[in-house]
């Protein structure tokens, strides 16, 4: 999915987007959705323990901004991860893996759901501590711009973190020292169980940038294209030098907070709604339509990815749990 | 009427001073405000006011007087009427000065032994050494804090970084101690080597969660693969008069995380070789340093190779009687109660842990099982302390040996109270280690 930014169409028209980059952005987020589904399952079979935060609903996000980024980007997010993983090209066997505690997982099972990294592929976590990944993720654009590779780090934190301090220290950091960072504040509308109305103040959470001098826009998480053209923008501007950039996707999730949460501060008919009305995949789907995909093509992406996630599914059952001497191990590197 | 300028004290701990600079001549008029003199201390150079109107009626110190210390005259403020002393003669000519004799040596307790291919310098330079030493030797190691580049840094330590390393290398933070600690952590997670500094551990606090959260726990909950080489200084622990808030040892804290290591010099030797090994670590280092040594000299290593490895306690004396372990600014406190001890019969073994994780438990044993006595000393408070760590580590290995149940030596269970007896009641003293020596030999 990672292609240099001279090779992606920027036309103002939907229709006239590339056809291949449409259908893997489709396979990507329908991966993405049919994998929390099946964690979904496993948490209920208890197979995965502990908390599981489901992406369910914001696939669009982290699909249109991933298809903006190049080799050697980096990026880091909070414990509602599985899906930055998999828009990484992560091995969902990996994931799956860990979340069900085994040692071919991405962190030899002992970091979780909310705890898994890839070096290799960009991903600096997976992180559980609301917000502790804003900084982090200044100091990894802080890294580029030292090593000056010209590579930028995308920073996702939810509407929650958004009342979080170190936000806020990172922002004023991040200005002053024109680092590459762009922070992208997934807004779904709810801090588990409390509405951005009731625990933010000021009508949007990006507007907080302007005290920082740091641009920012309201984007459509709902609409790929839309997250995809913002994403090209901001990296851009992050890429030329001129320091970090807000974006704020307005988006939703069909799930609750973690899987105990049973969603009661929201009635049943708001998530149907948008389920309805603003589904990521459906809105991608009947544009493929539009530009003369069959449902056949489709239908064939859908198979192939049921196909991978039984394998990961059955690949994180069968991996043995970690040795007992792995206790031990990765306390400290000497 | 005469009025005494006195030698100001410009910080907590200062003592002494250099008269850099006179601003005013004898004869001069002066208002409240004006600018009369430079001084500096081992931490700035700063301008003097004169706080009374009059005239300089003599300059009882000249320009350039290393080592006056807080309080002696240095000049005569006369009314403006009066004529001002024809000359300015040596000091030692006036008689009201000569209880407080100005000395310009460096303030030493004990004569320093200049070892060979060493070099006597105080803690402060050790540090910067090397941190300039690695600095020259990586590209990756960078410093980053509040005042450590145009300021030179609150405690000097960062003095000359930003003019030989440039804006590149060394960044002058906002005071946002959790904010610029993730921002370090983040790049060391980007394959760079940070050396943050915290104006002081106190203020550490606000960056707790990240320090253990990320920094500490994220290369386990990776499964090995977010190393994070960084390492966070500063000064800990008491320094004088600055009460609760900014008065505290956090090396029990750091030391009870799994994933971090902890180091706390005591020499100059100790500080460079340390801080140049935490350096050169790829796991995160907590290095408690101590304000009130920064100013002591020590013999230290010129090698710019010269390294003391993390784990690996020093016997500062050797004794047979009992086993004084210490880190930081109680080495030299046990080192004074060694030699009273000694003149009491009792000859005491000083270990300086210099790590406090890993500990060096092999030397503390080894020792135990020599003296069959042990007294741990710290500034911290007693509960959950490095003392009562050392205690169940000498109990669990060392138990047959013991002739006497181990002492432990710490500051007192209250918050540091600011007035000045009281600080002093509340802070370990060497009296309080020669006590518990006589104690567990039973000879108090």
């Amino acid at each position: 999915m990672k292609k240099k930014i001279s090779s992606l169409v920027k036309n103002k028209s939907k229709m006239n987007y590339d056809l291949d980059l449409l259908k893997d952005m489709y396979k990507k987020m329908l991966l993405i959705r049919r994998f929390e589904e099946k964690a979904g399952q496993l948490y209920g079979m208890g197979k995965i323990g502990g908390f599981c935060h489901l992406y369910i609903g914001q696939e669009a996000v982290v699909v249109g901004i991933q298809s903006a980024q190049i080799e050697g980007d980096s990026i880091i997010t909070s414990y509602r991860d599985h899906g930055h993983m998999i828009a990484c090209d992560m091995d969902p066997k990996g994931v799956m893996a860990e979340l069900t505690g085994r040692e071919d997982g991405y962190s030899k099972g002992k970091g979780g759901s909310m705890h898994m990294f890839s070096r290799e592929k960009g991903f600096f976590g997976g992180h559980g501590i609301v917000a502790a990944q804003v900084p982090i993720g200044a100091g990894l654009a802080f890294a580029h711009k030292y090593n000056c590779n010209n590579n930028v780090c995308i920073t996702y934190f939810g509407d929650g973190a958004a009342n979080q301090g170190q936000v806020y220290e990172s922002y004023n950091i991040a200005s002053l020292w024109q680092l590459p960072v762009i922070f992208v504040i997934e807004n779904n509308k709810y801090g588990m169980g409390t509405s951005v109305n009731r625990s933010s103040a000021g009508d949007n959470l990006s507007d907080r940038g302007k005290a920082y001098g740091i641009k920012s826009e309201i984007v459509d998480g709902m609409d790929i294209i839309a997250v995809r053209e913002a994403a090209i923008k901001a990296i851009e501007y992050c890429r030329l030098g001129k320091g970090p950039y807000i974006l704020e996707m307005k988006t939703y999730r069909y799930r609750g907070h973690s899987m105990s949460d049973p969603a009661k501060y929201r009635t049943r008919d708001e998530v149907e709604q948008i389920r309805k009305t603003s589904d990521p995949i459906e809105n991608i789907k009947v544009l493929l339509n539009k530009m003369g995909v069959v449902d056949k093509v489709l239908k064939d992406i859908d198979v192939e990815i049921k196909s991978i996630i039984a394998d990961a599914a059955k690949f994180a059952q069968v991996s043995p749990e970690p040795s007992s001497s792995e206790l031990y191990t990765d306390i400290t590197i000497n | 009427m005469t009025i005494e300028i006195l030698m100001p004290a410009l910080s907590p701990t200062m003592e002494e001073g250099t008269l850099a600079k006179w601003l005013v001549n004898e004869g001069d008029s002066i208002s409240s405000g004006d600018l009369i003199a430079e001084i500096e201390t081992d931490k700035a150079t700063m301008e003097v006011e004169a706080v009374d109107n009059g005239k300089i009626g003599q300059l009882l110190v000249p320009a350039g007087t290393e080592g006056v210390k807080v309080n002696t005259p240095i000049a005569l403020l006369i009314d403006s009427t009066e004529l001002p002393h024809t000359s300015i003669k040596t000091i030692a000519d006036k008689p009201y000065l000569e209880k407080e004799k100005i000395t310009t040596e460096l303030k030493i307790e004990k004569p320093v032994t200049l070892e060979p291919n060493s070099s006597i310098i105080t803690v402060r330079e050790a540090l910067r050494n090397a941190m300039a030493e690695e600095m020259r030797f990586d590209k990756k190691v960078f410093v980053m804090g509040e005042e450590v580049a145009e300021y030179q840094g609150a405690y000097k330590v960062t003095q000359g970084l930003l003019d030989e390393f440039g804006n590149k290398r060394v960044y002058d933070t906002p005071i946002t101690e959790h904010g610029f600690a993730g921002i370090g952590i983040g790049a060391a997670f980007g394959n760079l080597k940070p050396v943050v500094e915290f104006m002081t551990f106190n203020f550490a606090m606000q960056a707790m969660d990240q320090i253990i959260n990320s920094a500490a726990k994220t290369l386990y909950m990776s499964g090995g693969q977010m190393g994070c080489p960084i390492v966070f200084r500063g000064p800990n622990g008491a320094a004088s008069r600055v009460a609760a808030q900014h008065s505290q040892c956090y090396a029990s804290w750091y030391s009870h995380c799994p994933g971090l290591k902890v180091v706390s010099p005591w020499s100059s030797k100790d500080a460079k070789g340390l801080l140049k090994s935490a350096i050169r670590d790829p796991d995160p280092v907590i290095f408690l340093e101590n304000e009130v040594m920064y100013g002591q000299s020590f013999s230290c290593p010129d090698d710019d190779d010269f390294l003391v490895p993390i784990g690996q306690a020093n016997i500062e004396k050797e004794g047979s009687d009992v086993t004084i372990i210490a880190f930081s600014i109680m080495v030299g406190k046990s080192l004074e109660a060694a030699d009273i001890l000694n003149e009491k019969g009792i000859k005491a073994e000083v270990i300086n842990l210099r790590s406090l994780r890993p500990l060096d438990i092999e030397t503390i044993i080894n020792s135990v099982k020599k003296t069959n006595r042990a007294v741990t000393c710290e500034e911290g408070f007693p509960f959950a302390g490095i003392g009562a760590e050392i205690s169940a580590a000498i109990n669990e290995n060392a138990f047959d040996w013991l002739d006497a149940p181990v002492k432990r030596v710490t500051g007192k269970d209250v918050p540091m109270p600011y007035a000045a007896n009281l600080e002093k009641l509340a802070l370990p003293q060497v009296d309080d280690i020669v006590n518990a020596c006589s104690e567990v030999c039973y000879k108090s």
